[in-house]
Order: structure tokens, then sequence, then C-alpha cells
């Protein structure tokens, strides 16, 4: 697994970009994420959603799947492609630094 | 004597059954299964039935035939179930007090949560009905644009939206009419593979076969005017024949009793399966929520996890053996060629060679031949072996032997592989310090007055899909890695 420097802090994360260590992420990070996955400020409303994954997480060991985000979070899905347009699953967990939603293979 | 009840005669509770009974004596375990019907489904069979590959006769035998002698099996509808009183009450009136419940019901494929994914004219292959009628509907197609369409995860064998449309890529090229039809595999997640090595291996399988891939598709609801499915993001995919796999929810009781999550699910221990809410009751199969596949092998290899903390449960005491998420599945990948994964939490599906006694080895991550003889020839080892709690020559825990292991093989170390080469589990008790059998009967709680018992029906609880705990901020904790080893840039994913 390689270690990158984001921001001014050495972070682990997976050959593909992701996190992989639930603790190393905080909120000085995640408007740096976004910045990587194209999105320019965080509003109120991204937050929201940040913290409801953040703090759904350490369960269920799983990220929300938009589904549950909509279902359990209170939000809505339209509101979550306008927040976080074409890929919002990814998007979101990566900015908060959480593993993709993934299949078996 | 303590009193089981097993919720669902299917794959897990089928299993649990017949291994209980084989342990304990009548006299010490009184063991109810409860199911709706008297048909066990072999559910890998629906794939292959759109294709004729397969009729209904190898696919439907009686659940009597399966559940042994000495173990009631008991044909009603679930209307809730009581864990405060320790109770299920039946649809027809009748209640079956426990001391220990097993929720083996599984999940069931929910089209009438997607507008208009309920229509006659959209397709799954998720239970018999609907895989005859695309068996019907797949003869009657002239060509054009068939689209195989996955609604969200979690869904039961989550490789089979891949398999079948590999199997219908092979059934139009055997019959000359691929030229006609247009494939396009649609899925929520950002790809058809999306672990890292499957993705290199496999990356090419859709090129080579000439299917269309749309990802990151969260489906809103299928136009069967239009005839095409449309995304919250307003994107819209034209089809001609539609096969659509529904969400999959747990059934409908466990949301009747507070015991599920938002989509029914009952949420269990990962290690243990479990209930986290109520000690008693224990999720096995596909109902509850292992971070692993919903898949027969998974309820195979957690029933022997199960039946191995079973002592230590009776004697109230922790259960000692950890289930490591193993999942062991078969991919028809078309043209009499399958793939095998093995995985487990902590690692991907590998490449390499997977060491099956007697069989010999079989090709991971790869196609080959006798892994698809594999797939056909289980159906016999399910309904002669498996379900019958008979020993299989696979391994509870899975083991990296064979395996390519690349990245990410967490919490597997090299004793623990050796342990395991050796056939020893690495975390198991020493056999002496295992709870005798017999110590069970004395500690189990005293009968209670047999049923039917004048209790008050309370309210059912509403669905309650526990609300998620609150957000804490915290300080980030920075990487352990030696600073030389740190790349200066960022590694940042595709968007």
């Amino acid at each position: 697994m390689p270690t990158t420097r984001i921001g001014d802090r050495a972070i682990d994360v997976n050959d593909e970009g992701f996190l992989t260590e639930y603790q190393q992420w905080d909120e000085d990070l995640a408007p740096i994420l976004a910045g990587y996955a194209g999105i320019e400020e965080l509003t109120d409303e991204h937050w929201k959603v940040l913290k409801f994954l953040r703090a759904d997480y350490p369960a269920r060991k799983e990220t929300a799947t938009l589904r549950r985000v909509a279902s359990v979070g209170g939000f809505d899905m339209k509101q979550l492609f306008r927040l976080f347009p074409g890929k919002p699953a990814k998007k979101m967990s990566y900015i908060a630094g959480l593993p993709k939603p993934k299949g078996c293979v | 004597m303590r009193r089981l009840v097993i919720l669902g005669g299917g794959t897990a509770g089928t299993m649990v059954a017949n291994k209980l009974r084989s342990a304990y004596p009548a006299s010490e375990l009184e063991i109810t299964v409860v199911d709706r019907d008297d048909e066990h489904h072999y559910q890998p069979g629906y794939l292959f039935l759109p294709f004729g590959i397969y009729d209904e006769g190898k696919i439907v035998r009686s659940r009597h035939h399966f559940i042994p002698d000495g173990v009631q099996l008991v044909l009603a509808e679930i209307d809730r179930v009581d864990a405060a009183a320790k109770c299920v009450h039946l649809a027809d009136g009748r209640e079956l007090e426990y001391d220990t419940l097993v929720i083996a019901t599984g999940v069931e494929p929910r089209p009438d949560l997607t507008p208009g994914q309920d229509a006659d004219d959209v397709h799954h292959f998720y239970d018999l009905p609907r895989s005859i009628a695309l068996a019907e509907a797949f003869k009657e197609f002239p060509g054009g644009r068939l689209v195989v369409h996955l609604t969200d995860m979690p869904i039961k064998c989550p490789v089979a939206p891949l398999e079948f449309t590999f199997l219908a890529d092979a059934y139009f090229r055997e019959r000359k009419t691929r030229k006609k039809v247009e494939i396009v595999y649609v899925t929520p997640l950002d790809g058809a593979f999306t672990k890292p090595i499957a993705s290199r291996e496999l990356g090419t399988m859709f090129l080579d076969r000439g299917i269309q891939l749309e990802a990151d598709f969260a489906v809103e609801r299928v136009d069967t005017e239009n005839k095409e499915l449309v995304s919250f993001d307003d994107r819209h995919v034209p089809y001609d024949l539609l096969v659509s796999i529904p969400l999959n929810y747990g059934p409908e009781y466990v949301a009747r009793s507070g015991l599920g999550d938002e989509m029914n699910l009952v949420p269990c221990h990962q290690h243990t399966m479990r209930s986290l809410e109520h000690p008693d009751i224990f999720v096995l199969g596909d109902g509850g929520t292992l971070q692993t596949s919903k898949a027969g092998s998974v309820a195979h290899f957690s029933v022997d996890v199960f039946m191995e903390n079973w002592p230590y449960y009776l004697a109230g005491q922790d259960l000692p053996h950890s289930f490591d998420g193993h999942a062991n599945c078969f991919i028809e990948t078309g043209h009499g060629k399958g793939m095998l994964l093995d995985f487990n939490y902590g690692t991907q599906p590998y490449t390499g060679g997977f060491p099956l006694p007697v069989v010999g080895p079989m090709t991971l991550l790869g196609e080959s031949r006798s892994n698809h003889l594999a797939k056909l020839a289980f159906r016999f080892v399910y309904w002669e072996f498996l379900l019958r709690g008979r020993p299989l020559p696979f391994t509870t825990d899975m083991h990296l032997l064979g395996k390519r292991v690349e990245g990410d093989a967490s919490g597997t170390s090299n004793k623990d592989l050796f342990l395991r080469a050796l056939g020893k589990r690495g975390h198991a008790a020493p056999a002496s310090k295992a709870p005798k059998v017999a110590k069970a009967g004395s500690r189990a709680p005293a009968p209670r007055k047999a049923s039917p018992r004048p209790a008050p029906r309370p309210t059912p609880p509403s669905r309650t899909s526990a609300p998620a705990p609150d957000y804490v901020p915290a300080k980030g904790v920075d990487s352990t890695a030696d600073a030389a080893s740190v790349l200066p840039d960022p590694i940042i994913p595709k968007f």
C-alpha cells in the first residue's frame, strides 16, 4: 500500500488513491480531497453528507450506499447528484476518507 | 431442554438444522424450522434457466427431504418476532417460544421499490417464475438492445449479473445471432470490476466480447413506455429487452419485528453472526450485515464457525471462533468456461491456483473449463452433501496457499498461513478447553410453559433503521510509514 503526501501530512492510500485508515482523515483534509475530486468548495450541505458518512461507517465497516445516505441520512438523491456531480457515491466516499462502494470482483 | 427456532429452511437454515441435530440428541435440544412453503430452491440454478441449460426439475426439491428426523418443520408465514419475550408469532396465530433464534430467511428481490421495475416486461432471474419468464423472452427475442442492469448493492450472488451478461453473449454467439444483439451492462458501481487485481486481469473481458458498459448509474425509474432506464442525474439508457435486477431486501417480518436496518437486514457481528442487539439471536445466510458476499459459500463457512461457537454460547462464554468473511464463488464466463474467486474480509480475489483436495488445482481469477465443470457438479454436492451437513473438502478459513498475493492481504500473518497450511486454525482454542456438550442441558433455562400463551399483542414497532450515531470530529493521525517511502504527490482516483 502506498503512502502519499496530502497537504502537509503523510497519508496511507490504496493503489487507486482512496484513504485506507479511518483515523487518518480529518476535517482539514476534506477540502484538499474535494479539490482532487473537482469540487472547489465544501458547503454546509456537503459537510452534512460527509459527517453522516463518517459517523455511519465505524459500526458497519462499509461506506453507506447512496440509497442509505438518502433514506437513513435524510438527503434527497437529486441533491446528492447536485453536490457531487457525475459520480456521487465515489466522490463522497473519497472526500470522507472511506472506501468506495464495490462489488465482489 | 433448550428450544431452538430456525426461521428459514433454505441453505443456511437447513445446514444448521442438520449439523445441530447430529451433534445433540432431541432430549437436549428441540429444533423447529419455519418456512412459508415446502419448496427448497437451488438458487444458483436460476442463472441457467433463461439459457435453457437447466430446467425447473433440477432446481426444486421438497424441504422435508432435507430436514432431518427429529426436527420439526412448520410451514407458515412469519408475522413477527417478539425478541423481548423470545417468541415468534406466525401469521396463522400460532406462537413458538424459543431460547435461541436463528434468522436464516435471507433476502428477496423487491422490484416494487423502483418505479416501473415490477412491470411484466422488465425481467430478472432472482426467483423461479421470473427466470422462467425470461427464458421465454429470450426465445422470442428477435435481436436489438439487451440491457443487463443492477439496481444497487448488496444483492445475493453479486457476480450473477456479470455471469448472466457473459452467458447471454455466448448464447447469442452460439446461435449466430450475436451481430443482431447489442449488449449493455449498467451498474451503480464505478465499473464492472471494482477491485484492483480483478480490474487488471478481467478488464478486457467486456471489450473482447463487445459488451458496452454504463457505470455510476443510479436508477430513478424504469420508463416502460419509452423503454428506457432513467437515472437520478437524468441519463437515459434505451432497451429492447431489459434484465433489471431489483434491490434485495430482508423479509418484511424483520421490519415488523423492529430487528432490521433500512433494507430489513439484521445487524450482526462480523465474526460471530450474533445479533448486535439480542444475544440469543444469530443471523446465518444472506439476511444479516456481514460485509462479504451474500452467497451459499459464505452461508456454509459461517455455519461452520457458528457450530464451533455453539458450545461456548450454551455455556454463556465469549465466542472464541471467528468467521473471516470467506467467500468462494464460481463465475460462468460462457462457452463452457468459468472462473473461480476466493477471498475474505481482508483480501481481494487474487490470481493463482486453488488447491482443492482430490479434484486438483482450480484456476483463480482466470477462465478454465474445469471451473465450469466444477460449477455444474456443485449442484449435486449441494443437494447431497452441503445441505445435509456432510463435510466438504473446503477449509472454513480462507487460506493463501496457491494464491499470488499482492497489495492488500491484510490480517493474514505468515504464522496464520503456516498453521492453516497444517490444517490448524490460528485462533482456535484448545479442544480441552471447549465446554463439554453435556453441560449444555444443565445450563439451559428451565422449560417454560408451552404455547399458546395468553400474551397481549404489543403494537409492532415501526421499521427501525438504527439511526446513525452522532458525528464526532477528531484530529487525524499521521501515517506511521517510513518518511523516505512517502510519495511526494498524491494518487488521485479517476472521477
